[in-house]
């Protein structure tokens, strides 16, 4: 392989790692945005997805079409019920509150997929065949390919519901201004559950398009987690587009550091982007200056 | 002899100002919420802010005690430049403040709330802390100086309540106790009537002439015309993030600029017929 | 001060009845733990600030100290000093940015680092042995006095904590103290108010490392061997549950956290596995629910009765 085309190769699969951290990163916005929580479990629901999508069709053995929608619906339930039972009952927590209880959250997500499943690592097997597709002399998978979709589709989706559903528009208003959301005869609290919800629903479907490509097992949330925050924070938190383009740089910088350096300290890439970007510019790249200022104090 | 001239210098304000704001401009990302605001303020002076909602008087306060910098502009505190300072240096050079949604440390007592405002006075630090050296004096100075500063706002018998716990009213005056505490040469009273009743208002009004005879300026920031017309030396009247007008409570009160402002144009036309 | 003193009594006295058993060494462990909790709890409760790293801490304690005494036959003691300094150093270097952030900005820089030295431990194989560690690290001595028995390393362990519980209770009650818990009631209030904020998060950050530091080396010492499995994030939020449970605003708190969460486990031995899922769950109840932590709320309970 010449070095152009090991390049391209590095390319492609930093593309695809990049769109899965750029749909977790995605759940942390949704979340973010309408609320001003960061939670910490948000890699949990993309494990959730993986594995309960393993359940339900290798040992349910539901049709993969059946047990994908499933899959995202058991996940978006347990997103609300989560927010339901930790979150809602809060009266004015403080961050270290919320801190706390998410990754309390987490926690449990984990132990209870520990409890399920045990400890093992699990597959899926590939929606459409394995045969990797070649394209100008590096190869990718044709789940790759999927993840791809995947994550533009979420886009699309995110785009069509928050500029032109009502709903969307409401998620919106109390992102930008509760009080006066609230005033207007928005449902704050309901808002609150929805951006929950739909966090888990995306996170579940990253969950489950990548686990042909890179396995499952209990323990994966956290990892996934931080890496999406690296993706969320440096695209700026709350910007959208910057989740996605965030998520693109970091993936392929992973890889490229993976490839050319070593793979040992290839998770350190994206922790070490975090602190860079936290330290040198918090806003990220997308956000604004000013909700960087708000952030130091 | 001196202490004629001192009756003088102090009768007619001969004395360096003790705070020089100058064409200071605060820009938020679009929003000009202070737009070129001179002025001055002379030792023992009581002045205030007035003006509508959004003219910018908190923002100019939160510039002078150097929460955020301004974008442009010099405020001088007894001559020395203090934009760009951090907070807490500037509260260590003598400006403290009081807040309008009141902000007492309400994990702590009310003793030791007014004890948190001698720090930047007092001394001693980690290593003595650890080892325990010598803070017994200190200590004790810290303790009788905040228990005095209590008194002076009449809440010594809650000294040991937890801040949480007091009404609206005794937060407030917690709050001046505390500020009491650093020592300031400038005191920045951030609309200190607000939910208050009348005769609420009126003990105010009394506590802010206790202060100002501590040898204190005072600065406020109110929207109770009462208060403020009671308490001023002078006062300066601020729309969208400009100086309007500025002097005597009775200049500014007939001042039409003024009025325009508080009351839109047309009243204008018909306050000049119903004027006595 | 009546406290601190029942309870030395009380630690000098134990051992005579344990003789040298299986719950000396648990206890060992218990001091060890406390060791960081207090010092966290100083971090998160008085000050107000979150770590969810702080195993990392602990981590460069025991291995610096462990590093130095096995690779450069340095003494266990100048090793422990030295391992202050280099662990203390790097949360200087990682605390003066990172405490400019707020709440979960902190939150994840702490847990990022966390995760970056974890990786480091595994990957610098010439100086850690990898995955798989390095051992022979050899015992403190005195002379000629070698710490070799649970008994002798039970009382080094516990001297240190209470040495550590005493400089605590000095700045919990000092002017420093005060300035820390009006960082917690408000921090830009504080600033204003002459609270030089950022250099005292700081520094409390940088002294509870110093404390996870010593209890590493305590740790390498009397295990003698390290790897790096023991200072992951999974430890990191066994800490801030401990500090939790006990009661955040309080060293006292942060033992009897430790020791609950160091004792119980050994008698509820069929959970092993599932210790995590009672963490996660205890977290989130006290956080719901209890939010002083328990040893606040005994505390009330019992101020109610008397």
């Amino acid at each position: 392989m010449t070095l152009g085309d090991q390049l391209l190769q590095y390319l492609f699969t930093g593309i695809t790692i990049g769109a899965i951290y750029g749909m977790v990163a995605l759940g942390f916005n949704i979340i973010y945005s309408s609320t001003g929580i960061i939670n910490l479990a948000q890699g949990e629901f993309v494990m959730l997805g993986g594995m309960t999508m393993i359940y339900l069709t290798t040992i349910i053995k539901l049709p993969m079409v059946v047990g994908f929608f499933l899959s995202i619906l058991i996940v978006t339930l347990i997103g609300a019920a989560f927010e339901r039972g930790a979150i809602h009952p809060l009266k004015s927590p403080s961050v270290i509150t919320l801190i706390i209880i998410t990754v309390a959250a987490s926690i449990l997500f984990k132990g209870g997929a520990m409890f399920t499943w045990g400890k093992h690592t699990y597959s899926l097997p590939p929606f459409s065949g394995e045969e990797p597709v070649r394209i100008l002399g590096a190869t990718i998978l044709p789940q790759a390919l999927w993840i791809l979709g995947t994550m533009a589709a979420t886009v699309v989706f995110l785009i069509l519901f928050f500029g032109f559903t009502l709903t969307g528009k409401a998620m919106r208003a109390c992102a930008a201004n509760r009080t006066a959301a609230s005033l207007v005869g928005i449902n704050v609290k309901t808002m609150v559950l929805l951006s929950f919800a739909l966090s888990a629903g995306i996170g579940a479907a990253a969950g489950i398009i990548i686990t042909p490509i890179t396995l499952m097992d209990y323990n994966r949330g956290a990892m996934l987690a931080v890496k999406g925050f690296s993706v969320a924070v440096l695209g700026g938190l709350g910007s959208n587009v910057g989740a996605v383009v965030a998520g693109f740089i970091i993936g392929i910088m992973e890889s490229l550091g993976a490839g050319f350096i070593s793979s040992g300290y290839k998770d350190a890439i994206a922790l070490v982007v975090l602190l860079l970007v936290l330290f040198l510019k918090p806003s990220g790249l997308l956000g604004s200056r000013e909700r960087g200022e708000f952030k130091k104090f | 002899m001196r202490q004629l001239l001192v009756w003088l210098r102090k009768r007619y304000n001969i004395m360096d100002p003790i705070l020089q704001v100058e064409k200071l401009e605060k820009n938020f990302g679009g929003v000009l919420a202070v737009d070129g605001v001179d002025f001055e303020m002379n030792p023992h002076q009581i002045k205030a802010i007035i003006g509508p909602n959004g003219a910018g008087k908190t923002t100019i306060f939160n510039l002078i005690c150097g929460i955020y910098p301004p974008t442009s502009g010099t405020i001088r505190l007894k001559q020395h430049k203090i934009n760009g300072l951090k907070p807490c240096v500037i509260a260590e050079k003598g400006i403290s403040r009081t807040f309008q949604n009141v902000q007492v440390f309400e994990n702590m007592s009310v003793l030791e709330n007014v004890m948190v405002g001698r720090h930047c006075r007092t001394r001693s630090e980690l290593f003595a802390a650890i080892m325990h050296l010598g803070t017994r004096a200190e200590e004790k100075g810290i303790r009788d100086y905040s228990l005095e500063m209590l008194s002076f706002v009449g809440l010594e018998a809650k000294k040991n309540e937890a801040a949480s716990n007091l009404t609206f009213q005794q937060q407030k005056l917690l709050e001046f106790a505390r500020a009491l505490a650093t020592e300031p040469n400038l005191f920045l009273l951030d609309e200190p009537a607000a939910g208050l009743s009348v005769p609420e208002a009126n003990e105010m009004a009394q506590l802010i002439y206790r202060i100002r005879d501590m040898g204190i300026t005072i600065l406020l920031v109110e929207h109770d015309m009462e208060l403020v017309m009671e308490v001023s030396d002078r006062v300066i009247v601020l729309s969208s993030g400009q100086v309007i007008a500025e002097g005597t409570s009775r200049q500014v009160q007939n001042n039409e600029a003024v009025i325009a402002v508080y009351l839109g144009e047309r009243e204008i036309e018909n306050a000049d017929h119903t004027k006595p | 001060m009546i406290a601190l003193i029942t309870l030395a009594g009380a630690i000098m006295v134990i051992p005579l009845g344990l003789g040298d058993s299986y719950y000396l060494n648990v206890l060992i462990f218990v001091g060890i733990y406390s060791l960081i909790t207090i010092g966290l709890s100083l971090l998160m409760g008085y000050a107000g600030q979150i770590s969810l790293g702080h195993a990392a801490f602990f981590g460069l304690g025991a291995y610096t100290s462990g590093i130095l005494s096995t690779k450069f036959g340095i003494s266990p003691w100048f090793a422990l000093l030295a391992a202050i300094f280099v662990t203390g150093g790097i949360a200087f270097l990682i605390g003066a940015p990172a405490l400019k952030l707020k709440g979960h900005y902190l939150a994840m820089a702490t847990l990022a680092f966390g995760y970056i030295v974890f990786i480091v431990f595994n990957q610098v194989s010439s100086l850690t042995g990898g995955p798989s560690g390095f051992g022979e690290i050899p015992r403190f001595r005195l002379g000629s006095f070698l710490f070799k028995t649970d008994v002798h390393y039970y009382y080094l362990v516990w001297s240190l904590v209470i040495v550590a519980l005493l400089i605590s209770l000095n700045i919990t009650h000092s002017r420093v103290g005060r300035a820390l818990r009006s960082i917690h009631g408000g921090e830009l209030t504080a600033n204003i108010m002459g609270v030089n904020t950022a250099k005292y998060k700081i520094q409390i950050f940088v002294l509870s490392a110093v404390y996870a530091s010593v209890a590493g080396s305590l740790y390498a010492h009397f295990i003698t061997f390290l790897n790096p499995s023991p200072f992951d994030f999974h430890f990191s939020i066994v800490l801030v549950t401990m500090v939790v449970i006990g009661g955040m605003a309080s060293v006292w708190g942060a033992m009897i956290g430790a020791a609950l969460l160091t004792l119980l486990p050994q008698y509820l031995r069929v959970f092993h596995d599932y210790d995590i899922l009672i963490y996660g769950f205890t977290l989130l109840v006290i956080m719901i629910f209890l939010p002083q932590g328990l040893f606040a709320a005994i505390i009330g309970l019992v101020k109610k009765k008397i």
